[in-house]
């Protein structure tokens, strides 16, 4: 097969097939993790409505297709459908960028997200720096969309959104330098591997090798952290249904709307799965003799996605200035300090990471 | 450079936190309210006006349109206003009936009032276990009456009719196969009075979900409490009333210091607050569901061991029994005069107060001695707790007068009339 397209590359592009070739073999993998993230996404609207229902004692959706299952594609159709609508105040410009801004930078993180061993897009050696650096530029996309649509409402929410979102990215940070001090990589193909090694590994109880449990406050923290980066229940204030209605997107509509929530979504998937891969050990089996695979990591992220949904089910939304008061009072000082209890804790005859 | 001004937002009246048509500018510096001004009006009906064009009974479906989550109160006050005008006192059994709809109501009222609050602070899934509660009280409200949401049971002089002896029951169809049919039928299968026993033994239960989902939670504390603080001196000056009032600290209940209907032969407690602020109201409005629930079922205690008439024998208030109708002269008579002239009532003036779920609902209406009133006015709770908006709102966070909105408990229907 791949001698086949070979010989007929060179035939028709000769000597610049090579590098053509790489583009397309890109563009494919780009399309192979691309399409399978959107229908997550789309599917993902539906288990939480499904989630939600249940845990509400009602049903969800049920009436397109089987057991609802059509939903999200009825869905997607009615807001492909709708006219986008832009007020007249609105600086048109910065209004249909900014949700492209929040929906790009979402999808380019899953560039270095690997899935096996072997399964990635580009295995650079800074990958977490690059998930940190790509994932916060999203917030651009919010806070121009609040700008740009000229509503008190908006502005309120991008506000809140701004404010909320750098100081989370600080403890989420944070958060991620003990990770790698213990990992001594910012690969994340490195950071499972050396979860794989350990005391209990060698046992054949992997699960407790992760980094979950040497690292247990800053999971805790990192997780929080991702659900109030997404702007989820309890920290969305940002859309604030009953204070600001619905915060930076109110006057968005058709699929500029709907772009705002696939961007959300992804996040959600995204901080779900690097949750997995950085504390939870990725594609590791947690005990031996199963088969490492792809499929605990999606798993482990589902796990983490079913978090999401419960908290949006129970919590109460936190007012802004306490969001702010939990990063900067609770988060960061928590994470400072376990950096050092990390940090000396290595330096000791005891260090399980070597 | 332009001076800095306050931010101005307009909160309602389309809001989804705004319950109803409320309008509020918002003068805002950054997130803290300056200022808080509440329009109102954008759901005025002119019931007062409308009435005095109706004749004495006509009136009361009216009643049920004012506060239309508490609706059997309202109609309770304009009854006993009417029947202090005339002089009437009503059977005991329609007083017991008329106190379990009260309460009945009042839990409608204050399940209502939890869901939308949590609902508004975010807590999505309260509403949907207080609505499923509110199902149950609402089959009891269409059992006696046949309307859900506007009953229009209470009459002058007692209650439309006895208790029945069934309820509906649920039926076949393709979303309910056997099975699911014979679950949701379980509790229907005696009377409104079993159904209703029912009820208040399942009730404790889900209040105690409430409880672990809400009192505790560090979230919903950091929500209510010390947010909208109102000193018991303040609560009194500014005229509060019901929760509002006993959140303050001030032990005032209509139907332990004025009582009326059956209040002064049944047992309850009176929650009140301590520190006066959104989260003790919280509370008293969660304490007064269980006392309802209590009373709920001393009523029915009393219900099924004392049958009775439930409507003044007086045919010249009442309309007489409609088997006689057909067989009796006078009734027939009687039947007419009621139902084409209505009733007269005696000159005078009459103010009558119950104690609604939101505070205190007060009728005040003038007869002339016609078959209609010639003035009819409606004291509404909530009007007085939305005018101390500003006073509650005023340094506090926009997040937070959604907080105050919900622990306010108001309704438009009222209100505005």
């Amino acid at each position: 097969m791949e001698e086949m397209i070979a010989q007929f590359g060179n035939q028709w592009f000769g000597a610049a097939w090579p590098s053509l070739w790489l583009v397309i073999w890109t563009l494919i993998k780009i399309i192979a993790i691309v399409a399978p993230l959107l229908l997550s996404v789309a599917y993902l609207t539906y288990a939480e409505r499904k989630v939600l229902g249940y845990m509400h004692s009602r049903l969800g959706p049920n009436r397109v297709g089987p057991w609802g299952l059509v939903q999200p594609i009825a869905d997607g159709l009615k807001l492909l459908l709708k006219e986008i609508i832009c007020p007249s105040w609105a600086n048109r410009r910065l209004y249909f960028i900014a949700p492209t801004l929040a929906f790009a930078p979402a999808l380019a993180v899953w560039a270095v997200v690997p899935f096996s061993d072997a399964l990635v897009l580009a295995n650079i050696d800074a990958s977490l720096l690059y998930v940190l650096a790509i994932g916060s530029m999203s917030v651009y996309g919010v806070v121009l969309a609040g700008w740009a649509s000229n509503s008190k409402y908006a502005f309120l929410g991008s506000m809140r959104a701004a404010a909320q979102i750098v100081s989370y990215e600080i403890a989420m940070g944070f958060a991620l330098v003990a990770v790698l001090m213990v990992s001594g990589s910012l690969n994340l193909t490195e950071i499972v591997h050396m979860q794989q090694k350990g005391w209990f590994a060698e046992r054949g109880l992997s699960f407790l090798s992760w980094n979950w449990l040497p690292l247990l406050p800053l999971f805790v923290v990192y997780f929080i952290s991702g659900v109030a980066e997404t702007n989820r229940a309890p920290f969305d204030v940002a859309e604030g249904e009953s204070e600001i209605v619905a915060g930076f997107h109110i006057d968005y509509s058709g699929m500029a709307f709907a772009i705002f929530f696939l961007a959300e979504y992804t996040e959600m998937i995204l901080v779900a799965v690097l949750t997995s891969l950085i504390f939870l050990g990725g594609w590791d089996a947690p005990f031996a003799g199963l088969p490492d695979s792809a499929w605990w990591l999606i798993g482990k992220a589902c796990l983490m996605l079913f978090f999401f949904l419960w908290f949006r089910a129970s919590f109460p939304r936190y007012r802004y200035d306490h969001i702010m008061r939990l990063g900067w009072k609770v988060f960061i000082p928590l994470t400072v300090v376990w950096i050092f209890v990390v940090g000396i804790w290595m330096l000791t005859p005891w260090n399980i990471w070597k | 450079m332009p001076e800095a001004r306050n931010f101005t937002l307009n909160f309602g009246p389309q809001h989804p936190a705004a319950h109803g048509v409320l309008r509020l500018i918002l003068e805002l510096e950054g997130e803290v309210v300056k200022l808080a001004d509440p329009h109102i009006g954008l759901l005025h009906r002119g019931t007062e006006k409308l009435v005095e064009t109706r004749a004495w009974a006509q009136a009361l479906p009216y009643m049920d349109r004012l506060d239309y989550v508490a609706m059997m109160c309202n109609e309770h006050a304009y009854c006993l206003a009417v029947e202090k005008l005339l002089g009437i006192e009503v059977p005991l059994r329609a007083k017991y009936i008329r106190t379990m709809f009260d309460e009945v109501t009042r839990l409608l009222s204050h399940l209502l009032s939890l869901g939308t609050h949590a609902l508004d602070l975010g807590a999505m899934g309260i509403m949907l276990y207080t609505f499923r509660e509110r199902e149950d009280l609402m089959d009891v409200y269409e059992a006696v009456t046949g309307a859900r949401m506007h009953p229009a049971y209470y009459r002058i002089g007692g209650v439309y009719r006895d208790l029945p002896d069934q309820m509906s029951q649920y039926q076949k169809s393709p979303w309910k196969n056997a099975a699911t049919l014979k679950k949701v039928n379980k509790n229907r299968q005696g009377s409104l009075l079993d159904y209703l026993e029912d009820f208040t033994e399942r009730f404790p239960k889900c209040h105690a979900d409430y409880h672990t989902l809400l009192t505790d939670n560090r979230i919903w504390k950091q929500r209510l409490v010390n947010i909208g603080v109102v000193s018991p001196e303040r609560a009194l000056q500014l005229g509060f009333t019901g929760a509002m009032l006993r959140g303050s600290g001030i032990e005032w209940d209509l139907r332990k210091k004025q009582p009326y209907a059956a209040y002064d032969r049944v047992d309850f407690d009176v929650p009140v607050g301590v520190n006066g602020d959104s989260y003790d109201r919280y509370l008293v409005r969660m304490e007064e569901m269980l006392q309802a629930n209590r009373i709920i079922r001393q009523c029915i205690d009393w219900l099924r061991k004392n049958p009775g008439p439930v409507i003044s024998d007086d045919y010249k208030l009442a309309p007489p029994p409609h088997e006689t109708i057909h067989s009796n002269m006078e009734a027939l008579i009687h039947h007419f005069k009621f139902f084409s002239e209505g009733i007269f009532v005696p000159e005078g003036e009459a103010y009558a107060v119950v104690e609604h779920p939101k505070g205190e609902f007060g009728i005040y209406a003038i007869s002339d001695g016609a078959n209609k009133p010639y003035r009819l006015k409606i004291r509404p709770p909530g009007f007085t707790h939305l005018a101390a908006m500003d006073e509650m709102a005023r340094g506090h966070m926009l997040a937070d007068v959604v907080t105050i909105i919900g622990s306010q408990d108001y309704v438009f229907g009222d209100i505005d009339r």
